[in-house]
């Protein structure tokens, strides 16, 4: 479960999230919509630490993960994001082998044992539905296979440290129809094991794959339900207009 | 309007493809001519052009190898079973010596006595090697047999391992000492400046913070654009009297002094390039290895310097190439022995200091500047094999992991 509270963000001296409280149940797939610029994968990062790279921002309010302040100075930040997994807008596997690209999260977790990283190579590979594209060729440069399989390939390398949120930062605008779809049942078959928080600027695949939906505009989020709920009465106006394309 | 806008566009192509063709040409030129003056050295005589060697018609030796002639004016070899002949000494009798046991009106007023009186000294003594001016030969003589001269050989020049090249009757230019030098000194640079120029590009590209960056990088940059020689007076004045009384050498001129100047110098080239090329990983890969619970370490020598690794071989080429080619500093701090090295803490000579500070007193046309030549095109084939071979090993490396 992952709570938020009081979140407000800063790049510099500009106000990027303002006053966020939401939870995310676990085991539930949440989209985050809204125009470019809202602030929906600022908010997303928060959950891995991953804005701690950008020079120059300032967070407050608190936000938890199965009950543990993330933000806390107990926290390691190498730790956590081993339990947080993330899969970003554009693929982007290491120039290293197929192989060698999945069992990079466990090679740097200290994973020695040969035999299990092979297995969790092949289980992390059959869960992201790229496994029998590539089980003859995973010796290959990652970067021979085609970018919708580059993206799968970074969700099983996501999957194979055994996170139990992962997010997912617009997973498939950089790819085709038929790839996109492919990620979308892939998302669906993981939310029996994680927590997925999936950031898209496709409308309809929040409608296909979410539970429930945050809409964001302007670094505020404006409404969070059911995504039943957002996409057919939204109890906002703002909402309204975007989902049926007034604006955004 | 379009027709001018055409024209000017054809003048700009023509003037580009011939600035480009000229430019390449002159280059092509230049390394023709820096073969053609440096093969020349193999059709020079091996002794000084415009002298001969002179024995009795009654001697045995027919010929010498250019080492013996220096041993023997050398007085290292003083009998002449030691080059094939009868077991008397030898004695050697040099031009200038004719002026001792005649006096000078005996020559002649245009010296054309001289032959004559060079041909009586040679009758007299039997066991005489006798080096004289082609000008001044007594072919008429009988008794006097003038040694056929060999053109320098390049096994001599490769092989040899004493670089003489003033030395009278026949000067030595074996090459050997000058690249181990070269190389010696090269080698060390390298050795020092690589690991410490790979630490702060990596400090400078993942650790500072972008004040730092911003304070460090151009300072870094400045060192690049210091003089050469200004280096080497740094060296002379406080690198090579801290050597001599840290190490207790008898001179602080060593190999060591060059190496540790040109680690100096090679060191803002080499930062500057790493740092550059690990600053280029797309920053997506930076975030996919933290992403995993990588730590920044993890990332920096898992994911950062194998993707920069091509970047990083350009360095060190051309770090190298600095190495190799730097002519100011080494000669200054080298002490310039042209000597085998067996040590760092020795005196070495580099081939470019060679070049520098020989080509200024070698007549040009002579054996010793065609020799000078000669070293240039070696540095040249030096410097091209490394870079070809870091295209090879780079190559390599990026077939390997894309």
């Amino acid at each position: 479960m992952i709570q938020a509270k009081d979140i407000n963000f800063y790049y510099g001296d500009f106000h990027a999230l303002k006053n966020i409280n939401m939870e995310i149940e676990a085991n539930t797939v949440t989209a985050f919509i809204g125009p470019s610029g809202c602030g929906k994968s600022t908010f997303l990062r928060l959950f891995n630490r991953m804005n701690e790279l950008i020079d120059n921002t300032r967070l407050t309010g608190e936000c938890l993960i199965d009950e543990q302040n993330i933000y806390h100075k107990s926290v390691q930040v190498d730790e956590l994001r081993k339990k947080v997994g993330m899969v970003f807008q554009k693929p982007n596997p290491f120039p290293k082998s197929i192989f060698e690209n999945v069992a990079y999260g466990l090679r740097v977790n200290d994973v020695r044992d040969k035999s299990y990283i092979v297995q969790r190579v092949e289980e992390s590979l059959r869960a992201a539905a790229l496994w029998d594209e590539v089980k003859d060729k995973l010796k290959k440069s990652a970067f021979e296979l085609s970018g919708g399989q580059q993206q799968r390939l970074c969700i099983a390398r996501a999957l194979a440290i055994s996170p139990s949120v992962l997010l997912m930062d617009e997973p498939a605008s950089a790819l085709d129809p038929i790839s996109t779809s492919k990620i979308e049942e892939l998302i669906h078959s993981l939310k029996k094991d994680y927590t997925i928080v999936i950031v898209t600027h496709n409308m309809q695949q929040a409608a296909r794959v979410s539970d429930k939906t945050g809409f964001f505009m302007l670094g505020e989020l404006i409404e969070y339900d059911d995504t039943k709920k957002i996409f057919l009465k939204p109890e906002k106006e703002q909402t309204q207009n975007y989902i049926t394309g007034r604006f955004g | 309007m379009k027709q001018i806008r055409q024209i000017i566009e054809r003048m700009v192509t023509v003037m580009l493809t011939l600035s480009g063709s000229v430019t390449s040409l002159a280059i092509l030129l230049i390394i023709i001519f820096l073969f053609k003056e440096g093969f020349g050295l193999f059709s020079s005589p091996s002794v000084e052009k415009g002298y001969a060697l002179c024995v009795q018609t009654s001697n045995p030796i027919e010929t010498l190898t250019p080492e013996q002639i220096k041993k023997i004016f050398d007085y290292e070899i003083t009998t002449w079973d030691e080059v094939g002949g009868s077991k008397e000494e030898i004695m050697v009798f040099r031009f200038d010596d004719i002026f001792s046991m005649y006096p000078e009106e005996e020559f002649g007023t245009d010296y054309e006595l001289l032959p004559e009186k060079l041909g009586e000294v040679i009758a007299q003594n039997p066991y005489i090697i006798a080096y004289i001016p082609e000008q001044y030969l007594p072919q008429k003589n009988t008794s006097v047999k003038t040694l056929p001269q060999k053109n320098i050989q390049i096994t001599d020049f490769f092989g040899g391992k004493e670089w003489l090249p003033t030395a009278t009757p026949s000067p030595q230019f074996g090459v050997l000492p000058l690249i181990m030098g070269t190389l010696w000194v090269s080698f060390f640079a390298i050795l020092i400046a690589l690991p410490l120029g790979m630490g702060v590009a990596i400090y400078m590209s993942e650790l500072a913070g972008a004040r730092t960056r911003k304070l460090l990088k151009p300072a870094i940059e400045l060192l690049a654009g210091i003089p050469s020689v200004v280096y080497g007076f740094f060296g002379l004045v406080v690198l090579v009297p801290l050597i001599q009384k840290a190490l207790n050498l008898p001179v602080g001129e060593t190999a060591f002094a060059g190496s540790l100047i040109l680690a100096i110098m090679a060191l803002p080239t080499i930062i500057t390039i790493a740092e550059d090329a690990m600053g280029g990983t797309p920053r997506a890969m930076r975030e996919a290895s933290l992403a995993l619970g990588a730590t920044r370490w993890q990332t920096i020598y898992k994911v950062i310097v194998p993707y920069a690794s091509s970047g990083i071989m350009a360095a060190v080429v051309l770090g190298i190439g600095r190495a190799i080619g730097e002519t100011m500093a080494v000669l200054m701090v080298t002490g310039n022995a042209a000597v085998m090295p067996n040590s760092l803490f020795q005196s070495v000579r580099t081939i470019p200091a060679t070049i520098a500070a020989e080509l200024g007193e070698a007549p040009a046309g002579g054996a010793h500047y065609q020799s000078l030549f000669l070293l240039g095109c070696i540095l040249f084939v030096i410097t091209m094999l490394i870079s070809a071979s870091a295209e090879i090993i780079s190559k390599r490396q990026h077939n390997k992991e894309i």
